[in-house]
């Protein structure tokens, strides 16, 4: 097997090519072909971009076994990858790599990933959340909350955590947006991430000079202690710094957008002071927006047989989390948001040994978020019509490029 | 209900301390989960459930207690 793309020829007739697109009436569902698909079985066919066949896993149970299996390989320079781009080298570090390399990496950034050191950032999120909403209420109206609140709120939190400057949160956010977005080419992938590794490295450089207490500072001493490549700390600075904004501050916008169309929802979270309701709506909007909706790509690395099928060592996987959070066996009635229900199975940070280290401040910021904003602005609506809101088809993150809002 | 935890399976979610907290904490160094009771309480049977469901890496296994627990 070669790493060649393969044309798309007649053994690929008829087989549906993944991503699919949403039905515009229904921004907040995945795509209807996702639906087919999921009913038709939980593993179908599904070609890429480069012409190239994959198992398309639909399913929950069977989404949860595979993540789970060793079986199963998140190494992007293995053949049978199902590569979202031409390039096929790892220049984004452990989140494509296989374990026992992916577990050293890893293991170096989770310690201010607790439940402990997240929960003790709390007050300082909280400040944060109510200095911008002082800020949304004495400035002009409408205003893009994207701009003035989704995008701020978890910029500054994970500058803070890494010890990078917000003053550059202009330059960060601009290279993140070109890296997430599906349709930039590669070369202008490759430019923006360039960017942001250099500007990581000379960060680190600083820190291993000037240590703080930041995570960029533990990952200098690591760059000292020869445990590290200069290149893999900065590389893991750039990752961090991306999934730890990026993906929040989709979730605030498109979070809030959600439950502007559904009042019901949006007044029982706005009238209940139990934290515990607040939790609840947090991870059910995590399971009904599923924002990473790309799918969560694998390779195996062995024969395996499930659900009566055999998928071969060698054939790539393409699991959509998107649509296995709205599976019926998992959740009854999945396509209703419906906050009082029990997500917290939801497989929205993924499963297996890659799930999102972030998960429990990404918890934090978003259970502060939705527990204040629609609080202190209790008339807080759209001041445009869902039909013009520019929703991030193009993103390998779902959410909204724009909110405009008003009160 | 007996629990045990395999430390080097774990990923350090730390959705088991969220679910149980006072069965499972986290190592400060690295997150890692550590066990502060493996025969937890009749309360905490159900978060402790919820843990080994949620628990991403597969590393918490129960077994269900007989009929004089």
């Amino acid at each position: 097997m070669t790493a060649t793309p393969s044309p798309a020829g007649h053994r690929s007739a008829g087989i549906p090519e993944f991503p699919m697109p949403r039905a515009a009436q229904c921004p907040f569902d995945p795509p209807p072909a996702l639906r087919e698909k999921q009913q038709e079985g939980p593993l179908t066919r599904v070609r890429l971009w480069d012409g190239s066949t994959h198992w398309l896993v639909t399913r929950y149970a069977e989404q949860r076994a595979l993540l789970a299996d060793p079986r199963v390989s998140a190494d992007i320079t293995r053949p049978g990858y199902p590569s979202p781009a031409a390039s096929r080298s790892n220049t984004i570090g452990f989140i494509l790599m296989d374990d026992p390399e992916h577990a050293r990496q890893r293991r170096m950034v989770t310690a201010p990933f607790t439940i402990k050191r997240v929960e003790a950032l709390r007050p300082a999120v909280q400040k944060i959340v109510d200095d911008l909403i002082d800020e949304l209420l004495a400035g002009p109206k409408p205003v893009d909350l994207v701009e003035a609140f989704a995008l701020p709120v978890p910029s500054l939190v994970i500058c803070a955590l890494l010890g990078v400057p917000y003053a550059d949160h202009a330059f960060f956010q601009e290279n993140s947006k070109t890296i997430i977005n599906r349709d930039a080419t590669v070369e202008q992938r490759t430019a923006a991430h360039g960017r942001l590794s250099a500007y990581l490295d000379g960060l680190v450089a600083e820190k291993l000079a000037r240590p703080a207490d930041d995570l960029l500072s533990r990952l200098a001493e690591r760059v000292g202690a020869g445990e590290l490549t200069r290149l893999e700390a900065a590389r893991m600075g750039v990752l961090l710094l991306i999934a730890g904004h990026e993906t929040t501050a989709n979730m605030i916008a498109l979070g809030t957008l959600a439950l502007l169309e559904h009042p019901g929802q949006l007044a029982a979270l706005r009238e209940s002071d139990d934290p515990k309701l607040v939790a609840g709506a947090v991870e059910e909007l995590l399971r009904y927006l599923h924002i990473t909706h790309s799918g969560r790509r694998r390779v195996a690395t062995d024969d395996i047989e499930i659900a009566g099928q055999v998928v071969r060592a060698g054939e790539g996987l393409i699991l959509a989390n998107d649509i296995g959070n709205r599976d019926p066996a998992a959740f009854p009635d999945p396509d209703r948001l419906d906050i009082h229900r029990d997500a917290r199975h939801h497989v929205a940070f993924g499963f297996g040994v890659h799930q999102c280290l972030g998960q429990s401040l990404a918890r934090m910021e978003l259970q502060v978020v939705y527990g204040t904003l629609y609080r202190r602005i209790p008339t807080l609506r759209l001041a445009a019509a869902l039909d013009d809101i520019p929703f991030k088809h193009d993103g390998s993150v779902y959410g909204v490029y724009e909110l405009p809002v008003t009160w | 209900m007996n629990v045990h935890l395999d430390q080097d399976k774990c990923v350090a979610s730390g959705q088991c301390v969220m679910a149980a907290p006072d069965v499972f904490d986290q190592r400060d160094e690295d997150g890692i989960a550590v066990l502060l009771t493996s025969a937890p309480s009749t309360e905490d049977a159900e978060g402790v459930r919820h843990a080994a469901t949620v628990c991403p890496a597969l590393a918490i296994h129960l077994t269900e207690a007989t009929a004089e627990d």
